[in-house]
């Protein structure tokens, strides 16, 4: 599998560490919430197709990416660094960057 | 100046090692830089760092990923978004770069006794290095000059092109005598002369 990093173009997968599923929000830090934490934590959707994760290139940039992967075929459909992604998420959210 | 003691020890042997035949395939050295340095920026700040880089070393960098530029006495090249490594022959780097890259602009980060700098040229170094790093080392696709930040297995690399045949490796000091050895028995099959 070859993840094409948006800095350093494609790479073995064997440069790339697992970050985890990129699909789960957290809760408010505030919140006392347990049922909310409990699935924060733990429960996973343990999708059958295009999923949405973490990975670092850290082998190479150390950037930490976000990724759009089938997780039925391996076929990658989108890289894009994490940074960008969470400073979109800021902007539509209207808070401070 | 101290003398520099290299880590690569007794698996320093110079001579030729492996295939006899013709000329050697592969020429391996320790360039034995005074000064390796990394730049970092902030976002936004790439352009500050690139030009406090010019001027402390008279390098310009080109833009984009993994641009660089070598001289005789003194390299950089890009090794992530915003990172850069700056070599000099001559000691003293970090403290030339930082007064043009204070603390709101970026990071200088001084990796001299951290980076060993290996050197393989000849003939066969694509070869040899492609036997090791899973990246593609043809120069229309590794142009003169730039640099890349991989690994063979967990020895992570920042290998800059500083000659159509010719390639500056920088490695952990700790792992540069394995790392050295591998080298050494990558090159024996084209003939691998130490120097
Ligand atoms: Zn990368």
């Amino acid at each position: 599998m070859l993840i094409t990093c948006p800095c350093c173009g494609p790479r073995d997968v064997a440069e790339f560490t697992y970050q985890g599923d990129a699909s789960r929000s957290r809760p408010d830090p505030a919140s006392t919430d347990q049922a909310a934490w409990n699935a924060y934590v733990y429960d996973r959707v343990n999708t059958a197709g295009a999923h949405r994760e973490y990975w670092q290139h850290s082998g190479g940039c150390r950037s930490h990416l976000v990724v759009l992967r089938s997780t039925l075929t391996h076929r990658i459909d989108s890289v894009r660094f994490a940074r960008d992604e969470a400073d979109g998420a800021r902007r539509r959210s209207g808070s401070p960057a | 100046m101290v003398e520099q003691v290299s880590p690569l020890g007794s698996a320093w042997t110079p001579g030729r090692h492996g295939n006899l035949a013709g000329e050697a395939g592969v020429v391996l050295s320790e360039t034995r830089p005074g000064s390796i340095v990394q730049a970092a920026a902030f976002p936004g700040s790439e352009k500050a760092v690139m030009a406090a880089i010019a001027a402390a070393t008279g390098l310009a960098l080109p833009d984009g990923a993994g641009g660089g530029v070598a001289t005789d006495t003194k390299a950089v090249f890009g090794i992530a978004p915003g990172r850069f490594l700056v070599i000099d022959q001559v000691e003293g780097l970090a403290d030339r770069l930082k007064p043009g890259i204070p603390v709101e602009t970026g990071a200088v980060t001084d990796l001299s006794h951290g980076r060993t700098a290996i050197r393989i040229a000849g003939p066969q170094a694509e070869w040899v290095l492609s036997k090791l790093f899973a990246i593609d080392f043809a120069l229309a696709a590794f142009p003169l000059g730039a640099g890349r930040a991989t690994q063979h297995h967990d020895v992570l690399a920042a290998i800059q092109r500083t000659g159509p045949d010719r390639f500056d490796l920088y490695v952990f000091r700790s792992l540069a005598r394995s790392f050295w050895t591998m080298l050494v028995h990558a090159g024996e099959e084209v003939g691998c002369e130490v120097r």
